[in-house]
């Protein structure tokens, strides 16, 4: 098992250091994003207007928080279920997000964009809500106020625990082994 | 006949929402340290940390375990002996939740199908209620994440499938759920019945203490099968890899049609909570 600390945003070359297996303790900025607030960024997308955030070099984490306790920063926030999102992922990857946290498996579809944009999809742990929390020092609302947990937060976190699961390479750790890119007619990945 | 007050009964269904939310139920957090001790597997030892870490943080700092605090289930066994006073024992429980879910914190996440608008106070409450003998109230209540219940199942099977095909069920079941319900998971599986009661008796097999073995020989059999089965496939803890896909599988099982043998297998995550108090 490989540790790495990483600040977003994440470049390239720091996605391609990494591999699936790796345990990432991640700080800097995140945005979070799950269901109806996935498809409104692709609203927004189709209509040719800007996203709350620049997407570039930057990672959307599939959560939606308890409500704010007094005294704290944030309330218990672990990743949700990360195949709902799926169908919107690789147009957002196309615009230049780096990585996705959740949890859970990815589509076919998902596993060729993160090939071909150079990015990478994390899991962090499922139902560890409240620790999770303790590694989120600031969090602000800033778009979709509307949808209550379901609204885009931006949240600064430090050494928050991950694990790659779908890497740059195809590599897959549900899988235990590498996912390839369909080939062309004369063997070469499309 | 002995009386209870409805408000008595919100004021239970409140009281163990704020604590079922905040601790894990009997037994889950020694299965969570009896796994790390054994696990082998590197990545799989830290994340069994993490969930330990989490379950003690959790109830000391008064987060709920999981952000996900779950649709309201709420399980009523009631003496015959007793009568309800003051109101509308329904309008009772859901009141409880509203406030337990409001005072405590904690999400709502109950919404319209179709529009998925949110209801905004958690509610309606998925309130199962069973007439017993005596005089005696007992309430459970049981917040389940959607995450796990997503990957549950039922079937009727042909009675010709037998254990094995109840067997081959849960694996397949397990197996193609893979990291999406948060294992380590206990394995609720309901056998006989028809389709909605083996679904009862699954989701009711998963509030046995985690530890304590099934009163029928025969079925405590079945579940170290199944548990031995299901550890083998390699999941490990939240997908990673590892031994420990399953902390335990608990059955139920009660007699069918002669053309059928309906299973169901309700999946629930690491973060099992449960509570419940007599009246």
């Amino acid at each position: 098992m490989r540790e790495r600390r990483m600040k977003t945003p994440l470049s390239e070359e720091e996605i391609l250091s990494l591999r699936s297996g790796d345990f990432v303790m991640l700080s800097g900025i995140v945005f979070t994003a799950r269901d109806v607030a996935h498809r409104r960024l692709i609203d927004l997308i189709g209509q040719g207007r800007p996203l709350p955030f620049d997407p570039k070099g930057q990672v959307i984490y599939y959560a939606g928080p308890c409500p704010t306790p007094p005294g704290k920063v944030i309330g218990s926030i672990g990743p949700t279920t990360s195949g709902r999102m799926d169908p919107f992922t690789p147009q957002l990857l196309a615009l230049g997000i780096k990585g996705t946290i959740g949890k859970g498996k990815r589509s076919k579809e998902v596993k060729e964009a993160l090939i071909r944009h150079k990015a990478v999809y994390f899991a962090t742990i499922g139902g560890a809500g409240a620790i999770l929390s303790r590694y989120v020092k600031r969090a602000s609302i800033i778009a979709f106020e509307d949808l209550g947990p379901e609204a885009i937060t931006e949240l600064e976190v430090e050494d928050f625990p991950l694990v790659v699961i779908n890497d740059a390479y195809g590599g897959d750790l549900y899988e235990g082994h590498r996912f390839q890119l369909p080939l062309d007619d004369k063997g070469d990945p499309q | 006949m002995r009386y209870v007050e409805v408000k008595e009964v919100k004021e239970t269904v409140k009281r163990l929402f704020l604590q079922a939310n905040l601790e894990l139920g009997e037994g889950v957090l020694e299965a969570l340290k009896r796994a790390r001790e054994e696990e082998k597997n590197a990545l799989a030892k830290r994340t069994l940390d993490l969930l330990i870490e989490n379950a003690l943080f959790a109830k000391a700092e008064g987060l709920p375990i999981c952000q996900d605090t779950g649709l309201a289930i709420v399980i009523m066994e009631i003496g015959q002996g007793i009568a309800f006073k003051g109101g509308s024992l329904r309008e009772a429980v859901e009141e409880g939740v509203r406030e337990a879910y409001s005072e405590g914190f904690f999400r709502k996440s109950v919404c319209h199908p179709f529009s998925r608008k949110n209801t905004g106070d958690n509610t309606p409450v998925i309130l199962h209620l069973e007439v017993t003998e005596g005089d005696k109230v007992r309430v459970i209540v049981f917040p389940k994440g959607g995450g796990s219940e997503n990957k549950s199942l039922a079937q009727v099977l042909p009675p010709y499938a037998g254990r094995e095909g109840v067997v081959e069920f849960v694996l397949k079941t397990v197996k193609e759920a893979g990291p999406d319900p948060c294992p380590p998971l206990i394995i609720g599986v309901g056998i006989g019945g028809n389709l909605e009661t083996s679904s009862l008796l699954a989701k009711k097999a998963l509030l046995r203490p985690l530890g304590k073995p099934n009163p029928d020989p025969e079925l405590q059999g079945l579940e170290e099968e199944i548990l031995r089965k299901v550890n083998a496939l390699g999941i490990g803890p939240q997908g990673f890899g590892g031994m420990t896909t399953a902390l335990a599988c608990h059955v139920m099982l009660m007699p069918c049609h002669i053309a059928s043998l309906p299973v169901s297998v309700n999946l629930q995550c690491h973060a099992h909570r449960w509570k419940e108090a007599y009246l």
